[in-house]
């Protein structure tokens, strides 16, 4: 056990990575199967107080990384010096999930027997066994109590998750744009994602690694995907009907603007992203499920953190109902939780790009918290 | 309203509320009625506030709160769960008024309500010899813009509570800056109710 090493952090935004979970001990996943070694990228920002008491957990969403702050961090406007989440004041940790392809162990890495890329011989991860990961990260950077933990859409799964497991663990939470578990409709968008992957003749099963991977069917799944993180007026907002100037004579053509945004996205992903990953995260999203026969009421019992609920009003495929939901659970539960609705256009990707509410908002709740949960 | 009112109204509210008890005020504003009982009776306090802006001036002051329309009921709370629930200047706008009652009443202990008196005296002047709808210090609004959806008098609302068995257990008036104590109906400018069930 390293849990006592400094934290230097000399070389800020520099992706590190820790490996744990060798044989015999590899770490036992929901679905029974056992993973190891198992390797976390992460990215810490700021500096861990002598106390050790500063420490924020930023978790992100299907298709993030562990580059959440800096240059092109995804959530680079929320998280930094003078920030919502200031990194003058916290130490914010961020990795990238396992199952994900941006340095964790994920289908797309080696696996240790074979000596070949996993592809479907990886095992099926659980939103459960990403948090057992970071908990175990966690543990190696020393940090006993999280002063909070954040994230939006699967990332607010997490939170959730780790609200549940770690309930002694967590001084705050911050859930954003995200549910106790999948509706029919959630599942269905991201079962046509999957199909379109499946479909591709170069997806081969899932052995394409070394040959052409299936960029088509991937594409197909990323442009679904784009359409439900957008709304109406946001989509209104950004194409209206324009057309493009450099007409192709092509009958299907992308005339409209809408329709060459949405392919530039889907072949601009599958040059950053693995489609296995994408089969896999998909799944674990569909059978997370906090509720699984619980009483809402017993979802969160016997936790004692302080809870901010975020969700957006636009937001048509994590909708608000659904945060409000988790709200019932905390009050249910006498968790002290706060809720709040923001006005923003853009969707479910307001998470990403309503930052300025969001930081205001993460800014002023985090204060709190850094207060002992204590009214100023 | 003014200041003075608002002044007393608290101080009144804060002297009926139980030290280290559990509150939810639902209308919460800016929470300056649950920081007030926060500093003065050590409450356990929850706001609900449909505001966007007023909900994250609670979330600045510390205060936890649900940003909601109460209209839609309190499901997230078990019967008698909370030991008051505060309805300050909130019961006027409400779309179902009879229904956050019950509600308020299913979830509390104890229910605190003030409104504004819409048969003070001042007000019958202006209906009976100006033949106009009030503007008044505690209705400040113009028919075109008042998000007032109910208007009802100290007398309304005590027949409400003897109709619907609801006991009153406290009442106090306010008019300006001062208490209120004789024919309040007429010389209340806002009630004050501390009600069982």
């Amino acid at each position: 056990m390293e849990a006592n090493k400094q934290i230097t952090n000399e070389k800020p935004n520099a992706t590190q990575t820790y490996t744990f979970a060798y044989s015999p001990d590899e770490l036992k996943l929901e679905s029974g199967e056992k993973l190891g070694p198992i390797t976390l990228a992460y990215e810490t920002y700021g500096k861990l107080n002598p106390e050790k008491s500063n420490a924020l957990l930023v978790v992100h969403a299907l298709t993030g990384d562990s580059h959440a702050a800096g240059t092109n961090g995804w959530w680079e406007n929320l998280i930094g010096p003078g920030k919502g989440i200031d990194t003058n004041k916290y130490f914010v940790i961020c990795s990238n999930v396992i199952g994900g392809c941006k340095g964790s162990t994920g289908p797309s890495s080696t696996n240790p027997k074979t000596g070949k890329p996993y592809g479907l011989s990886f095992p099926l991860i659980g939103i459960g066994d990403m948090v057992e990961a970071q908990k175990r990260l966690i543990d190696h950077l020393g940090v006993e109590k999280l002063m909070s933990v954040v994230g939006g859409s699967m990332g607010g799964m997490q939170v959730l998750q780790w609200m549940v497991s770690y309930p002694y663990k967590i001084r705050s939470a911050i859930p954003i744009a995200t549910t106790l578990n999948h509706t029919p409709q959630q599942i269905a968008f991201n079962e046509v994602g999957r199909q379109a992957v499946m479909a591709d003749p170069d997806w081969k099963n899932g052995d394409y690694y070394g040959h052409c991977p299936p960029a088509k069917g991937l594409a197909v799944a990323r442009m679904i995907g784009h359409i439900t993180y957008m709304s109406d007026t946001s989509m209104t907002e950004k194409f209206g009907r324009k057309t493009r100037v450099d007409k192709e004579p092509f009958k299907f053509a992308a005339d409209f603007e809408v329709e060459g945004y949405l392919r530039y996205r889907g072949d601009n992903f599958v040059k950053r992203f693995d489609a296995n990953s994408y089969l896999y995260l998909t799944k674990a999203i569909d059978n997370f499920n906090l509720l699984n026969g619980h009483n809402l009421g017993n979802v969160f019992k016997g936790l004692r953190a302080k809870v901010l609920v975020i969700a957006f009003k636009s937001d048509w495929l994590y909708p608000a109902y659904q945060s409000q939901e988790t709200v019932k659970a905390c009050k249910l539960a006498g968790i002290e939780a706060s809720y709040c609705e923001l006005n923003s256009t853009y969707g479910h990707d307001s998470f990403l790009l309503e930052t300025e509410q969001e930081t205001k908002l993460l800014g002023d709740f985090l204060k709190t918290v850094e207060n002992g949960g204590k009214h100023t | 309203m003014t200041k003075q009112t608002h002044i007393i109204e608290h101080k009144i509210i804060s002297g009926w509320v139980r030290n280290g008890a559990s509150v939810l005020d639902l209308g919460c504003g800016d929470g300056e009625l649950l920081s007030l009982l926060i500093n003065q009776k050590n409450v356990q306090a929850q706001g609900v506030e449909l505001n966007e802006q007023a909900a994250h001036n609670c979330i600045t002051a510390g205060l936890s709160v649900f940003q909601q329309d109460i209209d839609t009921g309190l499901t997230e709370y078990a019967d008698k769960s909370v030991d008051y629930v505060i309805l300050n200047q909130t019961l006027q706008q409400v779309k179902k008024p009879d229904f956050v009652i019950k509600e308020a009443l299913r979830v509390g202990k104890k229910v605190i309500v003030g409104f504004p008196n819409f048969c003070y005296i001042t007000d019958r002047f202006q209906i009976f010899f100006r033949g106009k709808v009030p503007v008044s210090s505690s209705l400040p609004y113009e028919w075109y813009d008042t998000p007032n959806l109910h208007f009802l008098s100290i007398a309304d609302f005590k027949e409400y509570c003897r109709k619907n068995q609801i006991t009153i257990e406290y009442e106090a008036f306010i008019s300006k800056n001062i208490v209120v104590r004789v024919l309040p109906n007429l010389f209340g400018e806002v009630g004050l109710f501390l009600l069982s069930k």
